[in-house]
């Protein structure tokens, strides 16, 4: 079967800078694929070019076997899309915002279902302008959703949502994909992507760093484990460094942190109870796909 | 329904709910005619305005408010937000094209300062017993240019401004000098003959000129309806040029 969205060596240009650079990826039908990156890494670029609003300098883009360049009108039939950053008329009725998104396209999903699945059915008569941040969010999740598309592109999904809705949000869009969609997210958060995501693409200037399952990404990483703890009884922490597996010790004030690979946990609490030093507060930080960012990009989200 | 008709439908609501707005192309008119057509004698022909009836030039000068209120504040003003907002962006990932609802607002604009001039031919018809524009097809043909030039206008003024807050600002210092210049705060017949001449080749100079004139059977002069269509011609191909679809 020919994959939904093929992308090939895409790269969009600003000034002679390539914010995208020569990226390549494809997606399958029904996959939720993620898009993970720091701020400024090209994901939104990407994806804009992907959608037809932004022309590419070089590379190809398929997306349903339709070029976003030359086919847009058609392709546009059969995408939803949330874009980040935008808003509505301020006093366009959540209804009437529906309504009109839903006379866009040929076959719409009914929307009074899409009020009702995205809790909107007793704001549906409230102007844009008067909604909440989270409310807001979920609309434009809706109008992505409105036209039945067979790809939906969602650039952070869940941003301006309280921890509850953003749960929520995640169980609607995996029923989404249980219907056959196909998913391009485009996120910051790796809650998100490692709970929603079959595969994800980590972005970095623009260039894909890795491309994986989100547990073969931490599986590759051979992200490090961590454990922590307060030993009650003085301890020379150094001596722990020639424990097999341990790659780091670290005193902080009282609390010693030691860093190391395959099961150098147990070796390090045998160590502790030969020399009978008891600890407290102990804590053992398994791998996941945070570290597993920091370990394929070398750096942490923020910077 | 097609997506245009669609967004026409739904802006003519939007354009209802925003009461100043509505008001200000609707209701200021009136209230000017009515006030000004109430003045004892205003109803006669005025020496000091080649001979016009008071109120049939405050009738006139109430259409040259009109399409100067919405195509010089109400277009960039909407134009600029709609492009702010991202609800520009937001149409071109759909079947419908962002150039659907430029030509939408467009549309209801133009049927907004249609409605508002009968609507002020009507009162001062009824009320005041001003007669309907002698000329009437020039009094039509004056009006729908100067509809589509002043909308040009503003459509540049949108097109060119970086912000929803410059679009409207490029509009209002557009605005003033129209009004002054075209005779609205004071008539044309008192202006130095430079002075005429640089207003007559404004888009609302000659609206007012050719609307004055229709109204009183006279044909306008070509020059003015000429005008008029070079700026449509000239703004909005500038502006369909040089539209920014989205902000930097």
């Amino acid at each position: 079967m020919t994959p939904v969205i093929e992308v090939t060596g895409l790269t969009k240009r600003y000034g002679g800078q390539a914010v995208v650079d020569g990226i390549s990826f494809h997606v399958e039908q029904g996959e939720i694929f993620g898009l993970l990156g720091p701020n400024g890494a090209g994901k939104t670029t990407a994806v804009e070019c992907m959608e037809g609003l932004r022309r590419r300098d070089a590379g190809q883009v398929r997306i349903l076997g339709l070029d976003p360049l030359t086919d847009g009108h058609r392709l546009h039939q059969r995408i939803g899309v949330q874009l980040q950053e935008t808003q509505l008329q301020e006093k366009l009725k959540v209804r009437e915002a529906l309504q009109l998104y839903a006379s866009f396209y040929p076959r719409p999903a009914d929307w009074r279902e899409l009020l009702e699945r995205w809790g909107l059915t007793a704001k549906a008569g409230t102007s844009f302008g008067k909604l909440s941040g989270g409310q807001k969010q979920r609309l434009f999740i809706a109008l992505a959703l409105v036209g039945n598309p067979d790809v939906v592109f969602l650039d952070e999904l869940t941003s301006g949502l309280d921890p509850g809705a953003r749960r929520a949000t995640w169980d609607l869009i995996s029923q989404v994909r249980a219907g056959g969609v196909t998913v391009v997210l485009v996120s910051h958060f790796m809650d998100e992507v490692e709970e929603l995501c079959d595969r994800v693409a980590i972005l970095e200037r623009g260039r894909i760093a890795a491309l994986d399952t989100p547990a073969g990404l931490v599986d590759s990483a051979g992200a490090e484990y961590r454990m922590r703890f307060r030993p009650l009884a003085p301890l020379d922490e150094q001596s722990l460094a020639a424990v097999p597996g341990v790659t780091a010790v670290t005193r902080r004030r009282a609390q010693v942190e030691v860093t190391g690979t395959g099961d150098f946990a147990s070796a390090v609490t045998a160590e502790l109870a030969r020399r009978q030093v008891v600890v407290a507060d102990l804590r053992i930080e398994g791998r996941s796909l945070d570290n597993a960012y920091v370990a394929l990009t070398g750096r942490t989200m923020d910077t | 329904m097609n997506g245009f008709s669609r967004l026409a439908f739904v802006e003519t609501k939007l354009f209802l709910r925003e009461r100043a707005a509505a008001l200000a192309v609707f209701g200021l008119p009136v209230a000017l005619v009515i006030g000004f057509g109430l003045i004892p004698g205003f109803g006669n022909p005025q020496k000091g305005l080649s001979d016009q009836i008071g109120t049939e030039y405050i009738a006139a000068l109430g259409v040259a408010i009109v399409l100067a209120t919405l195509g010089l504040t109400g277009v960039p003003m909407v134009i600029g937000q709609y492009r702010q907002r991202g609800i520009l962006r937001r149409l071109g990932v759909t079947p419908v094209r962002p150039l659907t609802l430029l030509l939408a607002d467009l549309t209801v604009w133009a049927a907004a300062a249609i409605l508002s001039v009968t609507l002020v031919v009507a009162v001062v018809r009824i009320a005041f017993h001003v007669p309907v524009p002698a000329a009437a097809g020039w009094f039509a043909l004056s009006v729908l240019l100067g509809i589509a030039s002043l909308l040009a206008l503003g459509m540049l003024a949108a097109a060119v401004a970086p912000t929803a807050r410059s679009a409207a600002g490029i509009g209002w210092l557009l605005f003033f000098p129209n009004m002054f210049l075209a005779g609205v705060y004071f008539p044309t017949e008192e202006m130095s003959s430079t002075m005429r001449q640089i207003g007559n080749f404004t888009p609302l100079g000659s609206a007012l000129h050719a609307v004055r004139d229709s109204w009183m059977g006279i044909d306008p002069r070509l020059e003015y309806l000429g005008i008029m269509a070079a700026w449509t011609l000239v703004a909005g191909a500038l502006a369909a040029r040089f539209f920014r679809w989205e902000q930097a």
